[in-house]
């Protein structure tokens, strides 16, 4: 008998329920990996998807209806192209703006907070962000550099609201209200495409995104060189900074609360593999990624720390968390040893080498998945996925890891 | 006090190593044996970083400390010395698409204070401008770095490039970067692939005999 999109959806959330907790599920869940691929495998290109929605929900919807995956994840990644002409963000360059038509936008990297500005973050990161960060880093938005400082406005504060009044001021104004609604659309896409595929029975992998407190500081304000040489020039100022980044990264993750799947992806980058040495792991990254991923726990949130990189060196710190609450995505990292440090307590995911997707058969696809299934997904715990994001793929190879793991990932 | 100096540097004392270069400035040392001093304290931290007493703030943190006494010293050399004979030449840059460029700068750095002259071309580097570069400078290894999954194709439209252009056979081709590993060496048809950065050294000097 077929089962109705209803059943389909609550078997599918309830599969990743089930890794998550650590319990035996009917069979492994698969993820339909994302980011370029779903626009590439329907002839969109990822600036077509940035600019016109109905066209990167129409390849979304190809994508699900033809792989049919347990956990789907819309159009998120494909981020929208008209709000960030208009404010002028300039830490990104994408397709049209630097980038050919069908690559994923990357990261400018620079140091849009210095050293110096450690105390001002510090003493008030909201004014630090609105009136230096802001200004630095969407050409559009300028004139916030004079938006007047609000923790002053009690008794005469009001005096300084002359900045509002000059013709830069107003069209900052302009710029981010124009680029408000054009955001508000996007979402209302994005939103109206999960509710599509929750129709067809398909549950999004997201309730939000976060970023771990390191990299906070790390990848959009000091920068990769700035902040690796603050651990040995500046780690006091660090380590308060870092304080102040894991409120935010709480603060971030707190919208996954209440959600039916509530999977706060957090994108760890320089946590992984040999960035710094296993102390410096211990004092500047990982007590604070811990502490915030405790606090959005106690909220009944999934924490899914996605690492794009080796986290072999990482695996013992990973496993001091509470049992299953947390899911790991890992990228080129022996799923034996990862297994046998995190087993017990954590739902890993990921793995299958993108280079195998790409350029190997449906056979080679098989035999990895195979063994991942019998290492990491003994008994559950595990969640298909290749190991990074996935752009190019001969659809054959990912539809292999799809109905592969649907027929040989059954518990008996 | 030159041993003195290199082990300041390479023991993170950028204060003291600072202060000792103006102080053996203004005594009347040699300015390029001030220089020479940072660039064995160099390759001191290359070792470390090796051996993995060292990590990338390390690395990051002593070179700082090498460009503030690049910048004091420079301007007091009469002219360029000349330098050790280098161990060889080597081209590198992000191939085309990918604008990532930490991962190269570490592999150029170490490199350069391992003795290699290092030609670095930047990032989203066309195949055509490899090529051109590898008949101008006529390298012994050519370096191709990528962090993305799109770096596969354009790392192996790279390579048959300079495979059509009759260069391929003069060099020998390394890849480094995110999401590499042999598996895409293979594909991409290079020599070889390596995880870090000392690696990318390694493989430098068994290429070329350094050592």
């Amino acid at each position: 008998m077929t089962k109705s999109p209803e059943e389909l959806y609550q078997e599918r959330v309830q599969r990743v329920w089930d890794v998550v907790q650590l319990k035996t599920p009917d069979r492994v869940p698969v993820f339909g990996p994302y980011q370029l691929y779903p626009y590439t495998y329907g002839g969109v290109t990822l600036k077509e998807a940035m600019n016109d929605y109905a066209k990167a929900r129409e390849a979304c919807h190809k994508f699900v209806d033809e792989f049919q995956p347990d956990l789907d994840f819309g159009h998120i990644l494909a981020y929208p192209a008209k709000p960030m002409e208009i404010l002028g963000l300039k830490y990104l360059k994408w397709p049209g703006h630097g980038l050919d038509d069908h690559v994923i936008y990357q990261y400018v990297e620079d140091e849009y907070m210095t050293e110096a500005e450690y105390d001002e973050f510090i003493a008030d990161p909201s004014d630090f962000m609105l009136t230096k960060w802001v200004p630095r880093t969407f050409s559009g938005l300028e004139a916030f550099s004079s938006f007047p400082t609000m923790r002053r406005m009690m008794w005469s504060g009001w005096m300084g609201l002359g900045a509002f009044a000059s013709p830069e001021m107003r069209e900052s104004f302009r710029i981010a209200i124009e680029a408000g609604q054009q955001v508000n659309e996007w979402f209302e896409s994005i939103f109206q495409y999960n509710d599509e595929v929750k129709a067809k029975g398909f549950p999004t992998a997201w309730a939000t995104f976060d970023w771990p407190p390191f990299d906070i500081i790390g990848d959009t304000l000091r920068g990769t060189r700035g902040i690796l040489s603050d651990i040995l020039r500046c780690p006091d100022k660090l380590l308060e900074a870092l304080e102040i980044a894991t409120r935010i990264f709480i603060e971030y993750g707190s919208a996954a609360a209440g959600a039916e799947l509530p999977l706060c992806w957090i994108w760890m980058h320089k946590g992984t593999g040999k960035f710094m040495s296993p102390e410096q792991f211990e004092t500047f990254y990982w007590p604070w990624l811990r502490k915030g991923m405790l606090a959005l726990i106690d909220q009944g949130i999934i924490p899914m720390v996605y690492c794009e990189a080796d986290v072999e060196s990482r695996l013992e710190s990973f496993a001091d968390v509470p049992k299953g609450k947390v899911i790991y995505h890992v990228a080129q990292t022996d799923l034996v040893k990862a297994k046998a440090v995190l087993g017990d307590t954590a739902c890993i995911m990921g793995n299958v080498p993108n280079i195998i997707m790409q350029t190997g058969t449906p056979d080679d696809v098989k035999e990895y998945c195979k063994w991942a299934i019998d290492v990491a997904g003994k008994d559950g715990g595990y969640i298909m996925d290749t190991a990074v994001m996935l752009d190019e793929a001969k659809p054959e190879n990912l539809k292999a890891m799809i109905d592969f793991t649907k027929e040989y990932g059954v518990y008996r | 006090m030159k041993e003195k100096l290199i082990n300041l540097i390479a023991d993170k004392h950028e204060k003291e190593a600072l202060e000792l270069v103006e102080e053996m400035l203004a005594q009347g040392d040699d300015p390029q044996m001030v220089l020479d001093a940072s660039r064995e304290a160099m390759v001191i931290v290359g070792q470390r970083f090796e051996d993995e007493t060292y990590f990338l703030p390390e690395l990051v943190f002593t070179g700082e400390t090498l460009r503030k006494i690049a910048e004091i010293v420079k301007p007091r050399l009469q002219e360029k010395a000349a330098v050790d004979q280098p161990l060889g030449k080597i081209v590198i840059g992000t191939v085309a698409g990918d604008i990532h460029d930490i991962g190269k700068d570490i592999v150029t750095f170490l490199l350069d204070v391992n003795n290699f002259d290092v030609h670095d071309l930047g990032i989203d580097v066309p195949a055509q401008k490899f090529i051109e570069t590898i008949k101008d400078v006529k390298p012994e290894v050519v370096a191709l770095s990528g962090f993305l999954t799109l770096a596969y194709d354009s790392m192996r439209n790279t390579v048959q490039a300079i495979q059509d252009a009759g260069v391929r056979d003069d060099v020998k081709i390394m890849i480094g970067g995110g999401q590499m590993d042999d598996k895409v060496s293979t594909y991409v048809g290079a020599d070889a692939y390596g995880a870090d950065a000392t690696v990318a050294v390694k493989l430098a000097k068994a290429w070329i005999g350094g050592e």
